[in-house]
């Protein structure tokens, strides 16, 4: 194995390079082939691939430091747009000027982060217990899918079934020839590249970064060589919980709209954008989440929104059967947590 | 029997079938998240043939079973190239996949639906169930299930002992898939009616964390969780969302506390009429 095969590969700028290149590419030929129609398509698709490759990114954290499939992000996604709905619905944040929404998005990602806490206490801390057997590494997992449970059903009782409007003072649109851009869409959509950008710049040069690549690359070395695995367990939780919060966020303003449900889809979505770039991998998760984003808008265009669940999972299928590491995953570190 | 019992001890029939599908797997080492495709691969397989082929029951609800269990023998050599958490996403995928598929295809209805003319008495439903659960204990007692278990315990091991674990693999994900199709079969001819969003994610995650919850070891797992999930909370008349969050609690302090699920096989072996005997005997014997 040379380097450090996932989770950020020093490749210096050409992910990115080659990311915006693909970008401009499948705008060129949509303006050229299909007109304004399938451009607007183009670019909503790659608002939503924003928000998919942030959750996206939070489940790559934990699979590509922990191994572990933390089915519990997204009702982190969904606790930030429902706690932030609940303070201002229920009158605890009702202050003048304009600002609440962002004081209750901030409370409900903080409260993301305390519920991820609350996930890393059960699925890693106090789990001692070890048997040995093939199905052991789903124990965490399974804890997790418990947590999904607990979540959203408290959500459901303490706040209803019901979708509601989330009112984000702004909703300025401005147009580029034929283009409508919505503001909050762009905002979230650079927001997204600047949370991921840092990630992916803390992961790469600070301490701490290096050593939850360590723990990634393993574990008991790390252990071995004085990482203090027990210290840095907690903070993958931490990012996770911002990052799903933020982009929970990042969903309910630009949708104006929360549901004790709205985590469910961009959840399993951003699972299947995170399979389709490569486990463990930032930059295949950035790349998976735009592919899926965009799949979703172009089936729904061009085969109705039926389509959507069956082009995205049997792409999905053709992946994980065709080329397991995904598209940007390396077969080395694929093969070794296969 | 009321009609709300009736229906109650339904579902739970159909949950162990379900159940035992997904156990079978699991017992060698493999998670399937995607329980709900094979289950509407089942449902929708005896659903066409009841009421486009007006087939009768005995023709409709083998033919499902096997339709499923062919798809699971196909899906299986691609799946199980996969090991662990990958294993887990690509059958998720698969579940994921098979309820698009049919939601998008007309040819079976689409968003609407399809209507199963054939009914399935709860007498029948019973049978089906009683016939798994005895067919999975006796598998588990044959070399079948001992090398199954071997390969969950430790896949090197029984490598070198000179197990074809791949072929142990393809065959116990096959026998699952055709006993979630069953399920699946019976599930149709007793609603009656099918649509595919009922095939969803949260299906197969109910019944993986049941069987889970039960303990992958013996065949008792999938029977004590599924009681205890499907049947406990009707007779505690515990109602709606709370039901799930004790579900939830109760899942992840099994998990911290005792992951290898509630019954063991240290606690089969103590608590068989066998061993219970033995030890009367030695304490009579010793007084």
């Amino acid at each position: 194995m040379t380097g450090i095969p996932y989770l950020v590969r020093a490749r210096k700028f050409t992910m990115p390079v080659l990311v915006a290149t693909l970008i401009v590419a499948l705008a060129v030929c949509c303006s050229v082939f299909g007109g304004p129609g399938l451009v607007r398509q183009l670019v909503s698709g790659l608002m939503l691939g924003s928000i998919y490759m942030m959750v996206a990114v939070a489940f790559t954290l934990t699979i590509g430091v922990l191994n572990f499939l933390n089915f519990t992000i997204p009702t982190l996604f969904m606790l930030t747009g429902m706690v932030a709905w609940g303070l201002m619905a229920k009158g605890y944040i009702n202050f003048a000027g304009g600002w609440a929404w962002l004081v209750a998005l901030a409370c409900g990602i903080a409260v993301a982060v305390l519920a991820s806490l609350l996930v890393e206490r059960f699925t890693f801390r106090y789990l001692k217990v070890k048997h040995g057997d093939a199905i052991e590494h789903a124990i965490p997992l399974v804890s997790s899918l418990g947590f999904l449970l607990i979540f959203e059903h408290l959500v459901l009782i303490s706040l209803g079934s019901e979708s509601h409007r989330f009112f984000v003072p702004f909703k300025a649109d401005f147009h580029v020839g034929n283009l409508v851009f919505g503001i909050p869409q762009l905002a979230s959509s650079l927001f997204a590249i600047v949370t991921v950008g840092t990630l992916s710049f803390v992961l790469k040069k600070t301490n701490t970064g290096r050593a939850l690549r360590t723990i990634a690359d393993s574990a008991d070395t790390a252990l071995l060589l004085g990482v203090e695995t027990k210290k840095l367990v907690p903070i993958v939780f931490i990012l996770t919980g911002v990052m799903a919060g933020l982009a929970g966020a990042l969903f309910t303003v630009n949708y104006g709209e929360v549901s004790p449900f709205m985590g469910d889809n961009v959840g399993t979505k951003a699972i299947a954008a995170m399979v389709l770039g490569g486990l463990g991998s930032i930059w295949g998760s950035i790349v998976g989440g735009l592919i899926v984003g965009v799949l979703e808008t172009l089936s729904i265009y061009f085969f109705g929104g039926d389509s959507v669940q069956m082009v995205v999972w049997g792409a999905l299928l053709a992946i994980i059967i065709l080329r397991p590491q995904g598209l940007l995953g390396v077969a080395v570190s694929a093969r070794s947590r296969l | 029997m009321s009609g709300y019992t009736a229906g109650i001890f339904a579902i739970f029939c159909i949950n162990l079938i379900f159940a035992y599908g997904i156990f079978v797997p699991a017992a060698s080492g493999q998670i399937n998240l995607g329980g709900a495709g094979f289950q509407a691969i089942g449902a929708y397989g005896a659903g066409w043939l009841s009421s486009v082929g007006a087939q009768p029951m005995w023709v409709t609800i083998p033919a499902a079973t096997l339709a499923a269990g062919l798809v699971g023998f196909l899906i299986a050599f691609p799946v199980l190239r996969t090991r662990g958490v990958y294993m887990v996403l690509a059958t998720f995928a698969f579940g994921e996949a098979i309820a698009g598929l049919l939601l998008w295809t007309q040819f079976f209805g689409g968003a609407i639906g399809m209507v199963v003319p054939a009914h399935i008495e709860l007498l029948g439903i019973a049978a089906c169930a009683l016939a798994v659960t005895l067919f999975v204990f006796y598998l588990m007692a044959t070399r079948f299930g001992m090398v199954a278990r071997a390969i969950n315990d430790d896949e090197a091991v029984a490598v070198l002992m000179g197990v074809n674990v791949r072929a142990v693999r393809v065959a116990a994900f096959t026998i699952g898939g055709a006993l979630v199709g069953l399920s699946g079969a019976v599930y149709a001819h007793n609603f009656s009616f099918i649509e595919a969003q009922y095939f969803n994610s949260f299906l197969s995650m109910y019944v993986l964390l049941y069987v889970l919850f039960g303990g992958v070891q013996t065949a008792w797992g999938p029977l004590v969780g599924t009681s205890i999930f499907t049947l406990l909370p009707e007779f505690m008349r515990m109602g709606g969302s709370w039901r799930y969050v004790v579900f939830g609690v109760v899942i992840v302090l099994m998990m911290a506390l005792r992951p290898q699920g509630l019954i063991t096989r240290a606690l089969v072996e103590k608590l068989s009429p066998r061993r219970l005997l033995a030890r009367q005997l030695s304490i009579e014997s010793s007084a």
